[in-house]
Protein backbone atom coordinates (compact mmCIF):
# COMPACT_ATOMS: atom_id res chain seq x y z
CA UNK A 1 0.00 0.00 0.00
CA UNK A 2 2.89 2.91 0.59
CA UNK A 3 4.04 2.10 -2.94
CA UNK A 4 0.34 3.18 -4.28
CA UNK A 5 0.96 6.44 -2.02
CA UNK A 6 4.00 6.87 -3.10
CA UNK A 7 4.77 9.94 -5.21
CA UNK A 8 6.02 8.48 -8.07
CA UNK A 9 5.75 11.15 -11.16
CA UNK A 10 3.29 8.17 -13.02
CA UNK A 11 1.24 8.25 -10.43
CA UNK A 12 1.16 12.11 -10.42
CA UNK A 13 0.54 12.53 -14.31
CA UNK A 14 -2.23 10.11 -14.42
CA UNK A 15 -3.91 11.47 -11.64
CA UNK A 16 -6.65 13.93 -13.51
CA UNK A 17 -7.68 10.57 -15.36
CA UNK A 18 -9.32 9.39 -11.82
CA UNK A 19 -9.80 12.25 -10.50
CA UNK A 20 -11.23 15.42 -12.57
CA UNK A 21 -9.91 18.77 -11.34
CA UNK A 22 -13.18 19.89 -10.49
CA UNK A 23 -13.15 17.59 -7.53
CA UNK A 24 -9.65 18.20 -6.48
CA UNK A 25 -10.26 18.89 -2.56
CA UNK A 26 -9.31 22.71 -1.66
CA UNK A 27 -6.44 22.73 1.08
CA UNK A 28 -6.87 23.75 4.71
CA UNK A 29 -5.83 27.33 4.46
CA UNK A 30 -2.70 28.22 6.94
CA UNK A 31 -4.17 30.64 9.64
CA UNK A 32 -1.45 33.42 10.17
CA UNK A 33 -0.97 34.29 13.58
CA UNK A 34 -1.44 32.03 16.50
CA UNK A 35 -4.82 32.74 18.15
CA UNK A 36 -4.70 34.22 21.38
CA UNK A 37 -4.41 31.16 24.19
CA UNK A 38 -6.91 31.33 27.01
CA UNK A 39 -5.36 32.44 30.40
CA UNK A 40 -3.29 29.59 31.83
CA UNK A 41 -6.03 28.20 34.73
CA UNK A 42 -2.64 26.57 36.64
CA UNK A 43 -3.53 23.66 39.44
CA UNK A 44 -2.34 22.15 42.03
CA UNK A 45 -2.30 17.97 43.25
CA UNK A 46 -0.43 16.62 45.76
CA UNK A 47 0.18 13.25 45.23
CA UNK A 48 1.63 10.78 47.64
CA UNK A 49 4.57 9.28 46.50
CA UNK A 50 6.17 6.32 48.30
CA UNK A 51 9.19 4.43 46.57
CA UNK A 52 9.63 0.50 47.13
CA UNK A 53 13.09 0.96 46.19
CA UNK A 54 13.39 2.79 49.09
CA UNK A 55 11.68 1.41 51.63
CA UNK A 56 13.03 3.22 54.89
CA UNK A 57 12.83 6.92 53.48
CA UNK A 58 8.86 7.94 54.22
CA UNK A 59 6.20 8.49 52.57
CA UNK A 60 5.78 12.61 51.13
CA UNK A 61 3.57 14.15 49.31
CA UNK A 62 4.96 15.30 45.64
CA UNK A 63 3.05 18.80 43.99
CA UNK A 64 2.34 18.77 40.74
CA UNK A 65 1.01 21.87 38.61
CA UNK A 66 -0.91 21.42 35.65
CA UNK A 67 -2.54 24.06 33.31
CA UNK A 68 -5.95 22.79 33.54
CA UNK A 69 -6.81 24.28 29.91
CA UNK A 70 -4.85 21.90 28.40
CA UNK A 71 -6.04 18.75 30.52
CA UNK A 72 -8.80 16.44 30.16
CA UNK A 73 -11.81 17.02 32.93
CA UNK A 74 -11.16 14.07 34.63
CA UNK A 75 -8.60 13.65 38.04
CA UNK A 76 -7.08 10.21 35.59
CA UNK A 77 -6.34 12.61 32.63
CA UNK A 78 -4.79 15.12 35.15
CA UNK A 79 -3.02 12.13 36.48
CA UNK A 80 -1.88 9.96 33.02
CA UNK A 81 -0.67 13.66 32.02
CA UNK A 82 1.34 14.11 35.09
CA UNK A 83 3.30 10.75 34.35
CA UNK A 84 3.25 11.39 30.56
CA UNK A 85 4.79 14.70 30.72
CA UNK A 86 6.16 15.55 34.06
CA UNK A 87 7.08 12.36 36.66
CA UNK A 88 6.91 9.01 34.48
CA UNK A 89 7.54 7.40 38.07
CA UNK A 90 4.58 8.32 39.51
CA UNK A 91 2.61 5.30 39.96
CA UNK A 92 -1.51 3.96 39.46
CA UNK A 93 -3.52 1.55 38.60
CA UNK A 94 -5.90 2.06 35.63
CA UNK A 95 -7.49 0.97 32.61
CA UNK A 96 -11.01 1.37 31.31
CA UNK A 97 -11.33 4.90 31.82
CA UNK A 98 -14.94 4.63 32.01
CA UNK A 99 -15.81 3.63 35.57
CA UNK A 100 -16.27 0.32 34.73
CA UNK A 101 -12.78 -2.01 35.78
CA UNK A 102 -11.99 -0.26 39.08
CA UNK A 103 -8.78 -0.39 38.46
CA UNK A 104 -8.28 3.59 39.33
CA UNK A 105 -10.01 3.42 43.01
CA UNK A 106 -8.00 6.27 45.28
CA UNK A 107 -8.67 8.29 47.56
CA UNK A 108 -9.42 12.11 45.87
CA UNK A 109 -9.94 15.36 48.41
CA UNK A 110 -10.65 13.05 51.28
CA UNK A 111 -13.49 10.71 49.55
CA UNK A 112 -13.00 7.87 48.07
CA UNK A 113 -13.76 7.36 44.04
CA UNK A 114 -12.84 6.17 40.78
CA UNK A 115 -9.98 8.87 39.45
CA UNK A 116 -11.92 8.34 35.76
CA UNK A 117 -15.15 8.93 37.06
CA UNK A 118 -14.11 12.36 39.70
CA UNK A 119 -14.04 15.60 38.16
CA UNK A 120 -11.22 18.15 38.42
CA UNK A 121 -12.60 20.76 40.35
CA UNK A 122 -12.82 23.71 38.49
CA UNK A 123 -11.04 25.95 41.44
CA UNK A 124 -7.72 26.86 41.17
CA UNK A 125 -6.52 28.44 44.51
CA UNK A 126 -7.50 25.32 46.06
CA UNK A 127 -5.19 22.43 45.66
CA UNK A 128 -6.09 18.78 45.16
CA UNK A 129 -4.65 16.00 47.04
CA UNK A 130 -4.48 12.54 46.08
CA UNK A 131 -3.69 9.78 48.40
CA UNK A 132 -3.82 5.98 47.25
CA UNK A 133 -6.81 3.80 49.30
CA UNK A 134 -6.78 4.57 52.92
CA UNK A 135 -5.49 2.22 55.45
CA UNK A 136 -4.03 -0.52 52.96
CA UNK A 137 -0.72 -1.55 52.27
CA UNK A 138 1.16 0.38 50.03
CA UNK A 139 2.76 -1.20 46.69
CA UNK A 140 3.94 1.69 45.50
CA UNK A 141 2.56 5.34 45.27
CA UNK A 142 -0.74 5.55 44.67
CA UNK A 143 -0.87 1.32 44.41
CA UNK A 144 -2.39 -0.69 47.34
CA UNK A 145 -2.35 -4.01 47.95
CA UNK A 146 -5.44 -5.54 47.69
CA UNK A 147 -4.25 -9.37 48.16
CA UNK A 148 -6.37 -9.49 51.69
CA UNK A 149 -9.71 -7.84 49.52
CA UNK A 150 -9.65 -10.70 46.92
CA UNK A 151 -9.15 -13.22 49.51
CA UNK A 152 -11.98 -12.66 51.13
CA UNK A 153 -13.63 -12.11 47.96
CA UNK A 154 -13.10 -15.28 47.75
CA UNK A 155 -13.86 -16.62 51.14
CA UNK A 156 -18.09 -15.66 50.88
CA UNK A 157 -17.89 -18.39 47.69
CA UNK A 158 -19.37 -15.85 44.80
CA UNK A 159 -20.92 -18.37 42.54
CA UNK A 160 -24.40 -20.00 41.89
CA UNK A 161 -24.21 -23.02 44.08
CA UNK A 162 -27.09 -25.50 43.17
CA UNK A 163 -27.78 -29.12 43.88
CA UNK A 164 -30.67 -30.13 41.78
CA UNK A 165 -30.48 -29.73 38.28
CA UNK A 166 -32.92 -27.26 36.57
CA UNK A 167 -35.92 -28.36 35.16
CA UNK A 168 -35.37 -27.81 31.44
CA UNK A 169 -31.78 -28.75 31.94
CA UNK A 170 -31.22 -25.88 30.24
CA UNK A 171 -31.24 -23.11 32.21
CA UNK A 172 -32.00 -21.74 36.06
CA UNK A 173 -34.79 -19.31 34.96
CA UNK A 174 -36.13 -16.71 37.57
CA UNK A 175 -39.01 -14.43 37.39
CA UNK A 176 -38.41 -10.62 36.47
CA UNK A 177 -39.38 -9.97 40.31
CA UNK A 178 -36.75 -12.14 41.47
CA UNK A 179 -34.50 -10.92 39.03
CA UNK A 180 -34.65 -7.47 40.35
CA UNK A 181 -34.01 -8.12 43.51
CA UNK A 182 -30.02 -8.45 42.06
CA UNK A 183 -30.18 -4.94 40.39
CA UNK A 184 -28.20 -2.98 42.70
CA UNK A 185 -26.07 -5.56 43.48
CA UNK A 186 -24.66 -7.16 40.66
CA UNK A 187 -23.49 -3.80 39.23
CA UNK A 188 -20.17 -3.69 42.19
CA UNK A 189 -17.14 -3.57 40.30
CA UNK A 190 -15.27 -4.30 43.35
CA UNK A 191 -13.03 -1.22 43.35
CA UNK A 192 -12.82 -1.15 47.10
CA UNK A 193 -13.69 2.64 47.53
CA UNK A 194 -16.41 1.45 49.93
CA UNK A 195 -14.33 -0.85 52.16
CA UNK A 196 -11.46 1.29 52.53
CA UNK A 197 -13.57 4.35 53.38
CA UNK A 198 -14.99 2.02 56.37
CA UNK A 199 -13.46 2.56 59.91
CA UNK A 200 -14.73 -0.50 60.80
CA UNK A 201 -12.54 -2.27 57.97
CA UNK A 202 -9.50 0.07 58.92
CA UNK A 203 -9.45 -1.54 62.16
CA UNK A 204 -10.46 -5.06 61.39
CA UNK A 205 -10.14 -5.73 58.01
CA UNK A 206 -8.40 -8.90 58.53
CA UNK A 207 -11.69 -10.30 60.21
CA UNK A 208 -14.28 -8.11 59.12
CA UNK A 209 -15.41 -8.40 55.55
CA UNK A 210 -16.31 -5.37 54.73
CA UNK A 211 -18.90 -3.36 52.85
CA UNK A 212 -18.30 -4.57 48.85
CA UNK A 213 -17.65 -8.27 49.87
CA UNK A 214 -20.84 -8.10 51.97
CA UNK A 215 -22.56 -6.48 49.01
CA UNK A 216 -21.37 -9.48 46.80
CA UNK A 217 -22.37 -11.82 49.73
CA UNK A 218 -25.96 -10.28 49.64
CA UNK A 219 -25.86 -10.73 46.15
CA UNK A 220 -26.07 -14.47 46.22
CA UNK A 221 -27.74 -14.53 49.10
CA UNK A 222 -31.06 -12.47 47.45
CA UNK A 223 -30.05 -14.91 44.33
CA UNK A 224 -33.74 -16.91 44.10
CA UNK A 225 -31.10 -19.68 42.06
CA UNK A 226 -28.62 -20.01 44.38
CA UNK A 227 -29.25 -23.10 46.64
CA UNK A 228 -26.80 -22.51 49.59
CA UNK A 229 -28.78 -19.92 51.40
CA UNK A 230 -28.63 -21.48 54.66
CA UNK A 231 -25.13 -22.18 54.42
CA UNK A 232 -24.08 -18.96 53.70
CA UNK A 233 -26.06 -17.74 56.49
CA UNK A 234 -24.22 -19.80 58.83
CA UNK A 235 -20.47 -18.78 57.30
CA UNK A 236 -21.75 -15.07 57.94
CA UNK A 237 -23.14 -16.06 61.46
CA UNK A 238 -20.30 -14.56 64.11
CA UNK A 239 -19.19 -11.51 65.84
CA UNK A 240 -16.60 -10.84 63.08
CA UNK A 241 -17.76 -11.06 58.87
CA UNK A 242 -20.95 -9.04 59.11
CA UNK A 243 -21.54 -7.05 62.79
CA UNK A 244 -18.42 -5.11 63.00
CA UNK A 245 -20.36 -3.01 60.54
CA UNK A 246 -21.34 0.20 62.86
CA UNK A 247 -23.62 1.66 60.46
CA UNK A 248 -20.93 4.33 59.97
CA UNK A 249 -22.58 4.29 56.46
CA UNK A 250 -19.00 5.77 54.66
CA UNK A 251 -19.73 3.17 51.92
CA UNK A 252 -22.50 4.15 50.97
CA UNK A 253 -21.37 8.26 50.67
CA UNK A 254 -18.52 6.91 48.81
CA UNK A 255 -19.83 4.54 46.41
CA UNK A 256 -18.98 5.88 43.15
CA UNK A 257 -21.29 3.45 41.18
CA UNK A 258 -24.16 4.81 42.95
CA UNK A 259 -24.64 1.34 44.98
CA UNK A 260 -26.04 0.92 48.55
CA UNK A 261 -23.54 -1.47 49.95
CA UNK A 262 -25.20 0.23 53.62
CA UNK A 263 -28.65 -1.09 52.72
CA UNK A 264 -27.32 -4.51 51.36
CA UNK A 265 -25.62 -5.02 55.08
CA UNK A 266 -28.43 -4.10 56.92
CA UNK A 267 -31.09 -6.61 54.95
CA UNK A 268 -28.19 -9.14 55.49
CA UNK A 269 -28.85 -8.65 58.98
CA UNK A 270 -32.28 -8.81 59.02
CA UNK A 271 -31.91 -12.36 57.16
CA UNK A 272 -29.65 -13.37 60.04
CA UNK A 273 -32.21 -12.08 62.39
CA UNK A 274 -34.85 -14.80 61.27
CA UNK B 1 9.28 -0.27 -2.72
CA UNK B 2 9.17 -3.35 -0.91
CA UNK B 3 12.88 -4.67 -1.13
CA UNK B 4 13.47 -1.19 1.10
CA UNK B 5 10.73 -1.90 3.25
CA UNK B 6 12.25 -5.39 4.04
CA UNK B 7 15.30 -3.75 4.62
CA UNK B 8 14.24 -1.04 6.96
CA UNK B 9 12.07 -3.45 9.17
CA UNK B 10 15.32 -6.25 9.07
CA UNK B 11 17.69 -3.07 10.47
CA UNK B 12 14.85 -2.36 12.66
CA UNK B 13 14.43 -5.96 14.41
CA UNK B 14 18.09 -5.97 14.57
CA UNK B 15 18.39 -2.77 16.77
CA UNK B 16 15.23 -3.37 18.71
CA UNK B 17 17.41 -6.60 20.10
CA UNK B 18 18.98 -5.55 23.61
CA UNK B 19 22.84 -6.02 23.80
CA UNK B 20 22.72 -8.90 26.08
CA UNK B 21 19.70 -11.16 24.29
CA UNK B 22 21.39 -10.01 20.87
CA UNK B 23 24.62 -11.77 21.49
CA UNK B 24 22.74 -15.01 23.67
CA UNK B 25 20.64 -15.37 20.61
CA UNK B 26 23.56 -15.34 18.15
CA UNK B 27 24.97 -18.41 19.50
CA UNK B 28 22.30 -20.47 17.85
CA UNK B 29 21.47 -18.67 14.78
CA UNK B 30 23.18 -16.43 11.94
CA UNK B 31 22.46 -11.92 12.08
CA UNK B 32 20.81 -13.27 8.59
CA UNK B 33 17.93 -15.24 9.91
CA UNK B 34 17.28 -12.79 13.16
CA UNK B 35 17.31 -10.20 10.91
CA UNK B 36 14.54 -12.05 8.09
CA UNK B 37 12.73 -12.37 11.94
CA UNK B 38 13.41 -16.02 11.37
CA UNK B 39 14.27 -16.81 15.02
CA UNK B 40 12.37 -16.70 18.22
CA UNK B 41 13.73 -13.96 20.13
CA UNK B 42 15.29 -15.38 23.94
CA UNK B 43 15.77 -14.24 27.11
CA UNK B 44 18.78 -15.13 29.00
CA UNK B 45 16.52 -14.69 32.30
CA UNK B 46 14.48 -17.52 33.46
CA UNK B 47 11.67 -17.59 35.98
CA UNK B 48 11.57 -20.25 38.41
CA UNK B 49 8.24 -21.42 40.30
CA UNK B 50 7.78 -19.61 43.49
CA UNK B 51 7.25 -22.02 46.13
CA UNK B 52 7.11 -20.31 49.23
CA UNK B 53 4.09 -20.12 51.01
CA UNK B 54 1.67 -16.95 49.68
CA UNK B 55 0.62 -15.54 53.44
CA UNK B 56 4.49 -15.50 54.71
CA UNK B 57 5.80 -14.10 51.55
CA UNK B 58 2.83 -11.51 51.91
CA UNK B 59 3.74 -10.96 55.63
CA UNK B 60 6.60 -10.37 54.73
CA UNK B 61 6.47 -7.72 52.17
CA UNK B 62 3.87 -5.94 54.60
CA UNK B 63 7.02 -5.34 57.31
CA UNK B 64 8.49 -2.92 54.32
CA UNK B 65 5.15 -1.03 53.34
CA UNK B 66 3.70 1.30 54.76
CA UNK B 67 -0.16 1.88 55.91
CA UNK B 68 -1.59 4.62 53.91
CA UNK B 69 -3.11 7.69 55.72
CA UNK B 70 -6.63 7.30 56.95
CA UNK B 71 -8.35 9.13 59.32
CA UNK B 72 -6.48 11.92 59.19
CA UNK B 73 -7.08 12.07 55.61
CA UNK B 74 -10.51 11.55 55.05
CA UNK B 75 -13.29 14.21 54.62
CA UNK B 76 -15.14 14.91 57.31
CA UNK B 77 -19.00 14.11 56.47
CA UNK B 78 -21.38 13.97 58.74
CA UNK B 79 -22.03 10.53 58.50
CA UNK B 80 -18.77 9.03 60.42
CA UNK B 81 -18.16 11.81 62.28
CA UNK B 82 -21.49 11.84 63.76
CA UNK B 83 -21.27 7.98 64.29
CA UNK B 84 -17.83 8.63 66.23
CA UNK B 85 -19.61 11.11 68.51
CA UNK B 86 -22.35 8.78 68.92
CA UNK B 87 -19.73 5.79 70.16
CA UNK B 88 -17.87 8.75 72.56
CA UNK B 89 -21.11 10.26 73.97
CA UNK B 90 -21.36 6.35 74.81
CA UNK B 91 -18.48 5.84 76.70
CA UNK B 92 -18.45 9.20 77.97
CA UNK B 93 -21.33 8.78 79.77
CA UNK B 94 -21.20 4.92 80.83
CA UNK B 95 -17.65 5.38 82.13
CA UNK B 96 -18.64 8.18 84.62
CA UNK B 97 -22.06 6.05 85.10
CA UNK B 98 -19.98 2.99 86.50
CA UNK B 99 -17.39 4.71 88.34
CA UNK B 100 -20.53 7.33 89.90
CA UNK B 101 -22.29 3.89 90.86
CA UNK B 102 -18.87 2.11 92.43
CA UNK B 103 -18.28 5.26 94.71
CA UNK B 104 -21.84 5.23 95.53
CA UNK B 105 -21.30 1.98 96.78
CA UNK B 106 -18.00 2.32 98.71
CA UNK B 107 -19.13 5.34 100.16
CA UNK B 108 -20.31 4.56 103.74
CA UNK B 109 -17.12 2.57 104.36
CA UNK B 110 -15.22 5.75 102.90
CA UNK B 111 -17.08 8.17 104.59
CA UNK B 112 -18.05 10.09 101.50
CA UNK B 113 -21.21 11.81 101.19
CA UNK B 114 -22.73 10.99 97.79
CA UNK B 115 -26.28 10.51 98.74
CA UNK B 116 -28.96 12.51 97.05
CA UNK B 117 -29.63 15.45 99.69
CA UNK B 118 -25.76 16.45 99.76
CA UNK B 119 -25.73 16.61 95.87
CA UNK B 120 -28.89 18.60 96.01
CA UNK B 121 -27.54 20.77 98.36
CA UNK B 122 -23.94 21.33 96.55
CA UNK B 123 -25.42 21.95 92.99
CA UNK B 124 -27.62 24.40 94.92
CA UNK B 125 -24.52 26.45 96.69
CA UNK B 126 -23.45 26.63 92.75
CA UNK B 127 -23.94 29.73 90.74
CA UNK B 128 -26.62 29.78 87.79
CA UNK B 129 -23.62 29.74 84.72
CA UNK B 130 -21.93 27.16 86.41
CA UNK B 131 -25.35 24.96 87.30
CA UNK B 132 -25.97 25.44 83.28
CA UNK B 133 -23.37 23.99 82.45
CA UNK B 134 -22.52 21.11 84.13
CA UNK B 135 -26.36 20.13 82.98
CA UNK B 136 -25.54 21.09 79.71
CA UNK B 137 -22.66 19.03 79.49
CA UNK B 138 -24.43 15.98 81.13
CA UNK B 139 -27.15 16.55 78.78
CA UNK B 140 -25.44 16.74 75.50
CA UNK B 141 -24.30 13.14 75.36
CA UNK B 142 -27.20 11.88 76.38
CA UNK B 143 -29.94 13.64 73.97
CA UNK B 144 -27.62 13.38 71.18
CA UNK B 145 -27.11 9.31 72.36
CA UNK B 146 -30.71 9.03 72.12
CA UNK B 147 -31.56 10.42 69.09
CA UNK B 148 -28.91 8.82 67.22
CA UNK B 149 -30.07 5.39 68.85
CA UNK B 150 -33.42 6.06 67.34
CA UNK B 151 -31.44 6.63 64.38
CA UNK B 152 -29.64 3.67 64.39
CA UNK B 153 -33.17 1.61 65.18
CA UNK B 154 -34.54 2.76 62.06
CA UNK B 155 -31.62 1.71 59.64
CA UNK B 156 -31.47 -1.81 61.38
CA UNK B 157 -35.08 -2.12 60.17
CA UNK B 158 -33.93 -1.38 56.58
CA UNK B 159 -34.96 2.22 56.26
CA UNK B 160 -33.69 5.40 55.46
CA UNK B 161 -30.63 4.05 53.61
CA UNK B 162 -30.39 6.62 50.89
CA UNK B 163 -27.74 9.12 50.76
CA UNK B 164 -29.80 12.02 51.37
CA UNK B 165 -32.08 10.61 53.96
CA UNK B 166 -28.99 9.74 55.85
CA UNK B 167 -27.22 13.94 55.61
CA UNK B 168 -31.21 14.82 56.52
CA UNK B 169 -31.23 12.86 59.45
CA UNK B 170 -28.01 12.72 60.96
CA UNK B 171 -28.04 17.15 60.41
CA UNK B 172 -31.88 16.78 62.45
CA UNK B 173 -30.25 14.45 65.29
CA UNK B 174 -27.42 17.28 65.60
CA UNK B 175 -30.30 20.22 65.90
CA UNK B 176 -32.92 18.19 68.15
CA UNK B 177 -30.61 17.39 70.27
CA UNK B 178 -28.57 20.93 70.83
CA UNK B 179 -31.48 22.12 71.27
CA UNK B 180 -33.14 19.45 73.74
CA UNK B 181 -30.27 19.93 75.87
CA UNK B 182 -30.18 23.63 76.24
CA UNK B 183 -33.78 23.33 77.16
CA UNK B 184 -32.80 20.81 79.71
CA UNK B 185 -29.36 23.02 80.54
CA UNK B 186 -32.06 25.86 81.73
CA UNK B 187 -34.70 24.19 82.95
Amino acid sequence: MASLRSTSRLFAASRPFFRPATFARSYATVETGAPAEPPAKMKSFKIYRWNPDTPSEKPTMQTYDLDLNKTGPMMLDALIRIKNEQDPTLTFRRSCREGICGSCAMNIDGVNTLACLCRIPTDTKTESRIYPLPHTYVVKDLVPDMTLFYKQYKSIKPYLQRDTPSPDGLENRQSPEERKKLDGLYECILCACCSTSCPSYWWNSEEYLGPAILLQSYRWLADSRDERTAERKAALDNSMSVYRCHTILNCTRTCPKGLNPGLAIAETKKMLAK
Amino acid sequence: MFSQKVAQQSLRRLAVQQPLSMQWSMMRASPAAMALGKTVQSRPVTTSPNNEDPTSLLAKQRLNRPVSPHLAIYKPQIGWIGSSLHRITGVAMSGPLYLWATAYLFSPTLGWHLESASMVAAMGALPVAAKVAIKATLALPFTYHCMNGLRHLTWDLGRGLTNNAIIKSGWTVVGLSVSTALALAFI
